[in-house]
């Protein structure tokens, strides 16, 4: 093979401009990390009675441990806490269980196409956008509730019964679930096609195992390492959730990070301290459950090794699939019988209940809400697609110099990627937020495009880069020898022929960014008003017609992106089939 | 027809196409130890017909025909109630288990106790001159081993039929007619039916048993 760095190392003709390309993703990681660490000394300082510019304050900038004290002496801080660390361990441990099940159940059969098809569209609805929509089906005057009403349940009115907000959690760690299966199954996918799976498994099972026993015992612990992080950042971003809280989960009291976001947003500064305090104990919790699940990998790794020695042949799986076949359905049907319920609650007139469908079909709250929805829309796209901007460029830079100049990034480098996903983000966007605010950034929207850009760049890295990396080297050669630099070959050959693989990652960056809710809120000092966060505020009200219409947009929004990240290529490169089933 | 005449593995009129394209077919009857060697290029349709006896054919392919093991037809089994083993050209030890756990891993669960199947182990080990190894890393063990523990494994298992999908064709020249001397060995002690995939004509010779050369059709 002939070594394309060594022609690249050779030495320009001319001197050049000074070569920042090197740099790229070490820029790319500070920026990352930047944030995260400035935030959370943002958030630590408060957290041991010191706020810089309330020194002014009487009695509220004594540095000392008095934030705790008072976060201790707060009643519902047990309960919160506790609520924080069952429903992120139960959701990320079902997630996890149904995505590893559905694979190990139906991995290479016509059924998992069809599953993968029914899941796949899920992952770009933005996480308030699908907590309403089980919020609308399994409310005491849900869907659901109309269905076997009044024959079955004999119900005529919506049964007093806390459905959605129960105190033990369960229906934010039913939305916490429809959301993750999916999105780690998809992980679980893009792992599988780095192993020899399917092979793996037919060999075992021509030594008798069945098709479910097969897959769990020698594929499975070959995929969970490269899920890992995944599976990591899904468990704390499940612990420290708001929005999703704000919508499904109990009140009395809210699981820790959706108080501690009420705290932050309580016009009484002293409870700022205490807020900071619960956001560092919100840190540890996710720390410790994250220390927990370490240990149970450790101990199902050990068991899977004893249950694979003990040669159990586990032929009669059709239930288990059946069941797995069953969850997978379960959670489309629930997702899209959701997102119909927004779309229909927002052109119901009148509804009484248990009629299945609307008395009267009105427009009248898309024409009330039209500015607002609008305003809302257009704040979303501009912030969603300057993020994107922002994370395409560094992701194609980095990836850029990983070509030219062997800057590759190691498994270390791969971990502080995640970090801004699995580090709290009421964590260190509190102190993200004082920070703002002491130099006088907070409430722009460029600070808020700014805070979406470290979320959004994560997810646009590991989406651009298999494809990136997996472009036939050989092309480069081949321009550079007719006499075509590395910029010309980067504009002229290599973008254009990635340029589905680049669409899709900054549609997957957009749909990330019009999800974010806190990054908003709280770096937008309330003053930056998207889908999202309008969506959300409207969730204590309870007008349902008013919600479906912001949740039903903010669910569009994504989708929107996705079908120009289809359309485009499909227009651009209509006449090069070489590029239709492209990388 | 007596049981002797049925007993091993018979393949009645099998005929692979794909896409309307003949690749193959094959009448065969392999008796209990003997062994049939399958030879011709890639592209003629070898790996299917193996794929075919396990129960796995890739999608796009049309098979026909039977395929009956000791008399029993396999049509429609999924692969993990035909007991036909397999051994590929790598040797597919799972890479998070141990050389014993892998072994452990195809010893049948009728087997009990942890202490009677580490016993059971360790034989196979040291029938296949790897005593000591039930606790390596696959990935330390040189070629030659790796060989003989994937064959101790698929053997484990108890299958009533072996196929060997090029198995010796990743070896040194020099390893191959020991390995292939050993894996048939065993498998003629067990009185196993064998196919034999190869495009080596000395794997064939040393098989010794009789040999179909599918035509070259492909491309």
């Amino acid at each position: 093979m002939i070594d394309g760095a060594a022609l690249a190392a050779a030495p320009a003709p001319r001197a050049r401009r000074p070569r920042l390309l090197p740099w790229a993703p070490l820029v790319t990681l500070a920026l990352l990390i930047g944030p995260v660490a400035a935030g959370l000394a943002g958030t630590l300082a408060p957290a041991f009675g010191w706020l810089p510019g309330l020194e002014a304050a009487p009695g509220l900038s004594a540095p000392g441990l008095w934030p705790w004290r008072d976060l201790l002496a707060w009643p519902g801080l047990t309960a919160a806490a506790r609520l924080s660390v069952t429903t992120g361990l139960l959701s990320t441990a079902l997630s996890l269980a149904l995505a590893l099940s559905i694979c190990a159940a139906w991995q290479g059969t016509r059924a998992f196409a069809a599953i993968e098809r029914a899941l796949s569209p899920l992952l770009s609805v933005p996480h308030a956008a699908a907590a309403f929509g089980l919020a609308f089906l399994i409310a005491p005057s849900g869907w659901i509730a109309r269905a076997f009403s009044p024959w079955a349940t004999g119900w005529t009115t919506p049964p007093d019964l806390l459905i959605t907000q129960d105190p033990w959690g369960l229906s934010l760690t039913a939305a916490l679930v429809m959301k993750e299966t999916p999105f780690l199954l998809l992980m679980t996918l893009a792992a599988l096609a780095q192993t020899d799976a399917q092979r793996a498994r037919l060999t075992a099972q021509t030594m008798g195992y069945g098709r479910m026993t097969a897959w769990l015992k020698v594929v499975a612990p070959r995929v969970y390492p490269q899920i890992r992080l995944p599976v990591y950042a899904v468990l704390a971003y499940a612990m420290s959730v708001v929005d999703v809280a704000m919508i499904l989960g109990p009140t009395t009291p809210r699981p820790l990070a959706a108080q501690v976001a009420l705290w932050i947003a309580d016009p009484d500064l002293a409870l700022r301290f205490r807020a900071a305090a619960g956001a560092i104990l919100q840190l540890l919790l996710v720390l410790g459950a994250l220390g927990l699940w370490r240990l149970g990998e450790i101990a199902g790794a050990r068991l899977c090794v004893a249950w694979s020695c003990a040669g159990g042949r586990g032929l009669h799986d059709g239930p288990a699939r059946g069941a797995a076949l069953t969850a997978a359905g379960l959670i489309a049907g629930a997702a899209a019988l959701g997102l119909a319920g927004l779309a229909l609650w927002s052109v119901a007139g009148l509804w009484t209940f248990p009629n299945a469908l609307p008395d009267a079909l009105s427009l009248r709250v898309w024409r009330a809400q039209a500015g607002g929805l609008i305003g809302a829309g257009g704040e979303t796209a501009l912030i969603g697609a300057a993020a994107t901007l922002i994370a395409l460029t560094l992701t194609l830079a980095c990836l850029e110099a990983e070509h030219r100049h062997g800057v590759r990034p190691s498994t270390r480098a791969l971990w502080l990627l995640y970090l801004p996903l699995i580090a709290p983000q009421v964590a260190f966007l509190f102190g993200l937020q004082t920070l703002a605010a002491a130099v006088g950034l907070d409430g722009s929207r460029a600070a808020v495009i700014a805070a979406h850009a470290v979320f959004v760049t994560p997810y646009v890295f590991l989406s651009l880069a298999d494809p990136f990396r997996a472009w036939d080297a050989r092309l480069d050669l081949v321009a550079r020898s007719l006499g075509a630099g590395p910029d010309r070959v980067l504009w002229a050959v290599r973008l254009p022929m990635l340029l589905r693989p680049c669409l899709t990652a900054a549609a997957v960056g957009f749909a990330v960014s019009v999800g974010q809710y806190l990054p908003t809120l709280l770096i937008g000092g309330g003053r930056v008003a998207t889908l999202t966060t309008e969506a959300v505020a409207l969730a204590s009200g309870g007008d349902r017609r008013v919600i479906g219409a912001f949740a039903l947009m903010q669910m569009v929004a994504p989708f929107a992106g996705f079908a120009l990240a289809l359309a485009i290529p499909a227009l651009v490169h209509r006449n090069r089939r070489g590029l239709r089933h492209g990388p | 027809m007596s049981a002797a005449l049925e007993d091993g593995l018979r393949l009645e009129g099998v005929r692979i196409a794909q896409g309307g394209r003949m690749l193959l077919s094959i009448d065969a009857h392999i008796r209990p130890g003997a062994i049939l060697t399958v030879m011709g290029p890639s592209g003629s349709g070898k790996s299917t017909l193996l794929s075919a006896i396990i129960g796995a054919v890739a999608p796009g392919f049309d098979v026909s025909g039977r395929v009956r093991l000791d008399g029993r037809d396999l049509s429609g089994l999924a692969p993990q109630h035909r007991r036909v083993g397999i051994l590929f050209q790598d040797d597919a030890l799972f890479a998070h288990l141990s050389v014993g756990g892998n072994l452990a891993f195809a010893l049948p669960p009728s087997v009990k106790g942890r202490a009677a199947r580490r016993a059971r182990v360790a034989a196979a080990l040291a029938d296949a001159e790897l005593d000591g190894f039930a606790d390596r890393d696959p990935a330390t063990l040189s070629g030659g081993q790796r060989a003989r523990a994937a064959l101790m494994r698929t053997l484990l298992a108890e299958p009533r039929a072996l196929l060997l999908d090029e198995p010796f064709s990743r070896l040194d020249a020099s390893l191959r007619a020991q390995i292939r001397a050993f894996v048939f060995r065993r498998a003629a002690e067990r009185r196993l039916p064998v196919l034999l995939v190869t495009h080596d004509a000395e794997d064939a010779r040393a098989a010794g048993g009789a040999i179909v050369t599918l035509a070259g059709g492909a491309r």
